[in-house]
Order: structure tokens, then sequence, then C-alpha cells
């Protein structure tokens, strides 16, 4: 390529929106298996449903917002120049991840340490709609977790831009796009926590 | 715009001879879509022979009854091997990836796609896909026995390596979906002045339809094989009916992907005979934007009819009818641009050259295809024929013939454009005669076969079936000696014939305005458009 490489910004993030709806499809299919599901076992859903601790999907759903909020000001503030906290703010988006995480972490243990997760035996002498709601459980929040630790990922690695001067105030759609990402991340995690934690109370 | 070019007497080899790497580098690392064309080009054409030679072996094996030359376990995994092959390493790529990739950019007036880094990063997934496929064939259990469907309960409870052949799948499906992101995103944004929506060349709206598909339907694919795969490993059984889930549901999931994943397939087809009719009979395409909106029309219709694979599957009959009335109505928007093509044939001057041919089959195979698809798309009918060679008949018919044949026609059309040689076309006209006889004996068996009550997908029958299959295993080497010949003649081609000029076809969209060879950024200038992809008076050529 010669030296006349211009970017289309709105081609850019044109491609980023394409590639969000990928993942909202990928989601997709694991939502359309919980409403078939849930219109099968209705009750066993509900009781399943009272087994999760709505204090750690609440905490979490607090996390993952304050982190967006994050973000969306942190490219306001590249923008307008303000670098250092710009980084601060993807610093703390980043924070938040692990945290989500962390929260994510002891759930989860809390749960296998009553025996519940997949292909366990005390799972299996649940009655069936119950099995069948802790192993998507598992699946839906677990799939989630790992776009948590790749949009981490995807936002440290626009840090090391930042920090180096490619992605700058004139030159932000990396930073734009990274956030829509991440945005996506919290979004789906607004579908899971009343589908999960509240709806079947 | 073609002989501008004062300065280029040594880039008469076009980007074939500008490399920024030395040696295999130069491809393998090259961000230029004719390079990463011509990349899944060769790929796609030495997995089609493998898959080929896997198909040869089927017939082989299905000669007589009982063992021929392979006992059963070993014609499961050949046949699997054979579906997965053709299907996710020819069929979805073949045309898209290759010729997409190739003749897109060219044909928008642009320089390259929208993503060049993401178009690399696509083409190595689809290898790193098809290498993890390979390697499920030699380690664990043994090559998976599935069939290219995966159906549950069999693919999470057999032995063999099913599991990493889910994710050879899911990463192949994961180079489909950027593909089709690069492609929307190209499509939108990268048009040269003048190129508005209703002078974009048929063969790029049809890309345009099937990226659609690419980036809307992929995605659930993507997802139900990582079900399977989470089923294998961790025993999360969602479609166990022994921890309450359904293996109806996967079927669902499966083909709300791989029903519209048949129009990725044949959708980009329908655009080289859509491109290559009216070059071949002199007149502009009858009804062009008809054409443009029966592509869309398959697209958004293909994605509501995937049940039709599961009327026996024991759903509600509500659900059958419904899936079986949506299933006709995808025969109207078919049938649309088979007339349109005929009209467009219909008092041209029509040049008999080998394009032509191949699209002409195209037209007789998919017609006969798609209305043998009738017959299984329709309840009634589909309970007799579900499960046996008919089916198989009938999607080789509308795979192999319909896409198969617009591949074959892409690669007498193009390659010229793209290597700067003309092949020997007498012997190309008597290849497609010997392929497409062998074709017709080989798949007609197939289907009568079928009718009388075949299975597929068995490895034994009963004596009565014997002489159709033996016509069919006939009409297989057969078609395998066209094969043999058109390659050779193709390759013989690119290597020492003739040179072309610009536009040896007289065509009258833009890449034939570009020299042969086309060079590194295709235009010397941002080109401008001032008429339509078919208007062969003001371009000149009439």
């Amino acid at each position: 390529m010669s030296g006349h490489v211009h970017k289309d910004y709105t081609g850019a993030k044109f491609g980023m929106w394409l590639f969000l709806f990928t993942e909202v499809l990928l989601f997709g299919g694991l939502f359309i298996l919980y409403s078939v599901y849930l219109a099968r076992y209705p009750q066993a859903f509900v009781a399943g449903g009272a087994q999760l601790n709505v204090w750690f999907g609440g905490a979490n759903t607090l996390i993952l917002l304050t982190s967006s909020l994050m973000v969306a000001t942190s490219i306001t503030a590249l923008r307008r120049g303000a670098t250092s906290l710009c980084l601060g703010l993807l610093g703390g988006t980043v924070a938040c991840a692990a945290l989500f995480l962390v929260n994510k972490f002891f759930e989860w243990s809390a749960k296998i340490g009553h025996g519940i997760y997949p292909g366990s035996a005390h799972l299996k002498e649940l009655p069936p709609g119950e099995m069948v709601f802790f192993n998507i459980y598992y699946l839906t929040t677990g799939l989630h977790g790992i776009h948590v630790v790749i949009g981490a990922i995807v936002l440290t690695w626009t840090m090391v831009f930042i920090k180096t001067g490619r992605v700058n105030a004139h030159d932000w759609v990396i930073l734009e796009n990274a956030g829509l990402y991440w945005h996506l991340v919290d979004l789906i995690w607004i579908f899971i926590f009343p589908l999960y934690y509240l709806i079947l109370h | 715009m073609t002989s501008a070019a004062p300065a280029s007497s040594e880039t008469s080899r076009g980007f074939l001879g500008e490399a920024r790497y030395p040696g295999i580098f130069g491809w393998i690392f090259s961000t230029d879509h004719k390079r990463i064309g011509l990349l899944y080009l060769w790929c796609i054409i030495a997995f089609f022979c493998i898959g080929a030679t896997l198909g040869v072996l089927i017939r082989l094996e299905l000669w007589a009854p009982g063992r021929t030359i392979m006992d059963a376990q070993t014609y499961n995994a050949v046949f699997t091997l054979h579906g997965v092959i053709m299907i996710f390493l020819f069929i979805i790529p073949g045309i898209p990836a290759a010729f997409g990739n190739l003749i897109m950019p060219i044909q928008l007036g642009a320089r390259d796609v929208a993503f060049p880094r993401l178009n690399l990063l696509s083409w190595w997934l689809y290898i790193g896909g098809a290498i993890l496929a390979v390697i499920a064939l030699f380690t664990g259990g043994g090559p998976p026995d599935t069939g290219w469907t995966f159906y549950v309960p069999f693919s999470t409870h057999t032995t063999t390596n099913v599991t990493l052949a889910t994710v050879a799948v899911f990463t192949i499906g994961f180079s489909s979906i950027l593909t089709g992101i690069n492609f929307v995103t190209t499509i939108h944004r990268l048009r040269a002045e003048g190129m508005t929506w209703t002078r974009i060349p048929l063969f790029t709206w049809s890309l345009y339809a099937t990226a659609w598909i690419q980036v809307l339907a992929t995605p659930v694919l993507g997802i139900t094989v990582a079900l399977i795969f989470a089923e294998r490993v961790i025993g999360t059984g969602l479609f166990d009916p022994a921890q309450g889930g359904d293996p109806i549901m996967f079927q669902h999931l499966f083909w709300i992907y791989s029903h519209p994943a048949v129009y990725i397939m044949v959708l980009p087809g329908m655009g080289v005979v859509s491109d290559i009719i009216p070059v071949f009979a002199r007149k502009p395409a009858f009804g062009y934007k008809a054409i443009v909106v029966s592509s869309l029309a398959i697209a958004f219709a293909g994605s509501l009819v995937w049940a039709h694979h599961m009327y026996t599957s024991g759903m509600s009959d509500l659900a059958v009818m419904v899936f079986s009335f949506l299933t006709f109505i995808v025969a109207i928007p078919s049938a649309v641009k088979v007339f349109n093509w005929l009209a467009t044939l219909y008092q041209g001057s029509i040049l008999l050259d080998p394009p032509l041919l191949f699209a002409l089959s195209f037209i007789l195979l998919f017609t006969i295809g798609g209305l043998s698809g009738l017959v299984v798309g329709a309840a009634a009918t589909n309970i007799h024929v579900h499960d046996t060679h008919f089916v198989v008949g009938h999607f080789h018919f509308t795979m192999f013939g319909g896409t198969g044949m617009a591949f074959f026609a892409a690669l007498h059309y193009w390659l010229p454009k793209i290597y700067g040689r003309m092949y020997d076309k007498a012997v190309a006209t008597v290849a497609w005669g010997v392929i497409f006889v062998g074709f017709c004996i080989l798949y007609l068996s197939m289907k009568i076969v079928g009718i009388m009550g075949m299975p597929r997908r068995y490895w034994d029958y009963v004596p009565e079936f014997t002489g159709l299959n033996q016509l069919a295993t006939a009409g297989s080497w057969i078609l395998a000696v066209g094969l043999v010949l058109m390659f050779v003649n193709l390759i013989r081609g690119v290597l020492y014939g003739a040179p072309v000029g610009a536009n040896p076809w007289g065509g009258a969209t833009l890449e034939w305005q570009v020299p042969s060879p086309p060079p590194t950024e295709n235009f010397e200038a941002d080109p401008v458009v001032t008429h339509g992809p078919y208007d062969f008076k003001k371009a000149g050529i009439l």
C-alpha cells in the first residue's frame, strides 16, 4: 500500500455494528433455548431462579453499568485532549471487569459448593426442568463471562494504543469501537440479569 | 483507463508481480484482495479435489451390496468427511471468498475491501479451521462419523473426534462472518463515484445478499456447535432428554443457520450466471431490478424455512404445514431469476463460449434440482422420500449442478482476467460436455433409486438397487474424468495460455476496464462510472 491510506470512520463503525449484531445473534441462540424451556418447565425455572442470589446479580449489574458510563466518558475525555483522564477511566473500566469476574467467581463457587454444576451427581437428582435451568444458566453466564474477559483485553489493548499515541484526540475510532464492544457486553448482561435473577421470583 | 499507463511495461504481470514480502510470504501476509482471493481459490480447489475423490470412493463402495472396498465405520467417516469438506471448505467459501475477493472490489471501482487486514485474518481462520478439521481425522477416537449435520444425540455420544470437529466448524464460521461484515461494509462504503445502487453488477449484488445471510445466520451455527462442544466436554445436556433437554431444539438451531446457508451457497452462483449471460448474449440483463430484488427476497424468505428439514422429527402438524407453505414461497424469487435469464438470452446474439456453457448448465440443472426441491419441500411427498437417495440427488443437483457449475463458469470467465492468459476453449468445451453427461448419469440414477426407497448414508443395500447404483458409480467416473480434463486445461491455460487483453469477452463491468492481470490497487486513477453494468452500447462494446 502506498502512502495515501485514508480512514473511513463511518465504515469502521458500520463494520463494528455488524459485528455486534452477530454477537447478539450468538447469544440469541441461548435466549431461544431459554424461552422454549421456560415455556416447557415454568415451575422448575421459578424454583431454579429462586436459588440464584439476586444480590450477586444486582451488584454485577451495578458494576457493569458504572463501567459503561466510564467508557462513554473516556471517549469524550480523549476527544477533549484529557488523555490521562481517559486512561484513568479506561483503567477503571478494566478494574470493573475484574471486579465483575471476582463476584461471579464467588457466586459460582457457592453454587458449585452446593453440588450444582453441569454433570454433577446432585444436579442429576433434581427435576428435569431444574437441570435444564442450571445448565443454561451456566452456559449463558459463562459465555457472557468470556465476553467480559475479551472486552477487558480489548480495552487494555486500546489503552496501549492511547499511550503510544496511535489513538489520540484526532483519531479515536478504535476507542469508540472498543467502547461499543464493551457496551454490548453490558447490554447482554442487562438481559441476563432480569431473565435469570428477577422475573422468576 | 486501460491504455493510460505509459510506465507500466514492467508491471504487466499486475498484482501477480508485485509483492511486499518475498516468496510465499508475499501471499500469506498480503492484504491485497486479489492475492487473498487467489489464496482462497487454490485452497478451495484443493479441498474440492479431495472432496471429489472421497465422493468417488463412496460411489465405489456402493458398487455392490455389502462390503466392496471399505467397512461400514470407514464408510461413515468418508461420507462425513466428504460432506464437511464440500460444505464448509468448498461450497460456502467457494464463490464469495474466492471470486468475491478477486472481483467484487474491482466491480465497485474500489482499490481494496473495506478492512484488508480483517480480510487476511478471515483467510487465516479459514485455513486454521481446515487444519483443525484434518487434525480431527487423525486424533482422538477416530474421524467423526456423524454426517456434516452433527445431529444429537449421536454427535454427543459417539466416541469419534466430534469435539475437535465442532471447534473447526466454529472457526470456519467465524471466518465466514468476518468476510460477510467486510463485504457489506465494502459495498456500502467503497463504491466509486457514479456507482449508484442500480449500477452495481448483479454478481456484487448477489454477494451483498449473501453477506447479510453470513452475518445474520452464521452466529446461530456458532452457538449450536458450541453447545455440542459444551455437552461433550462439560456435560451441559441442553439437548439431552435425560437432563430435561430436547434433541429437536438442536435440529431447529442447526437449520436456522444451515438452511439460510444453502442460499449462502447458491446466491453467489446465481450472481455469476447473472453477470455471464448478458455478456455472452450481447444484451443488457433483462429485469435487472427484479433480479436484485429476488436475491434479497431469497435471502429473506430463505431465513424462514429451516424446519422443512424436520418434517419427520416429530414437530407439530401445524408447524409442518406452515414451513411447507413458506418453502414454496422461496420458489417464486428463484423462478423470477430463471425467467429473467431466459429473457436475457431471448433474441440475443449468443456466443457459446465455455463460461456460457457452464452458466446454461447451471440454469438447467438448478431448475431440475429446484423443482425436485418442491417434492422434498411438500410435506406429503417428503414423508416418502425423506432420508433417501432422492434427497442426495436433489441437493447435488442444486449444490453441484447449481453452485458447482457456477463456480466452473466463474473459473472460465474470470481466470483469464486474473492471470492474463486464455485456456484452450475447445478442450474446455469437451470437458464441459463430459462433466455434464457424467453429472446427469450419476445424480439422476441417485434420484430414481431414492424414489424406489434406497436410504441415504447406508453402507449396504438390497440387491434390487444394484443396477442403478452401478450406473451412478459409472457416472461418477465420467464426471471425474471431465473434472480432471477441465482442471488440467485451466492450469495449462494459466501457465502457458496465449496472453489476453483487458476485455477478452466484451464485458461492460469495471473489471474488464483494467489490464489483465489487474495492477495492485486496481485503478490508475479512481474510476467514474457513467453507465449501467450491462450497457454495452455506452461502454463501446457494441
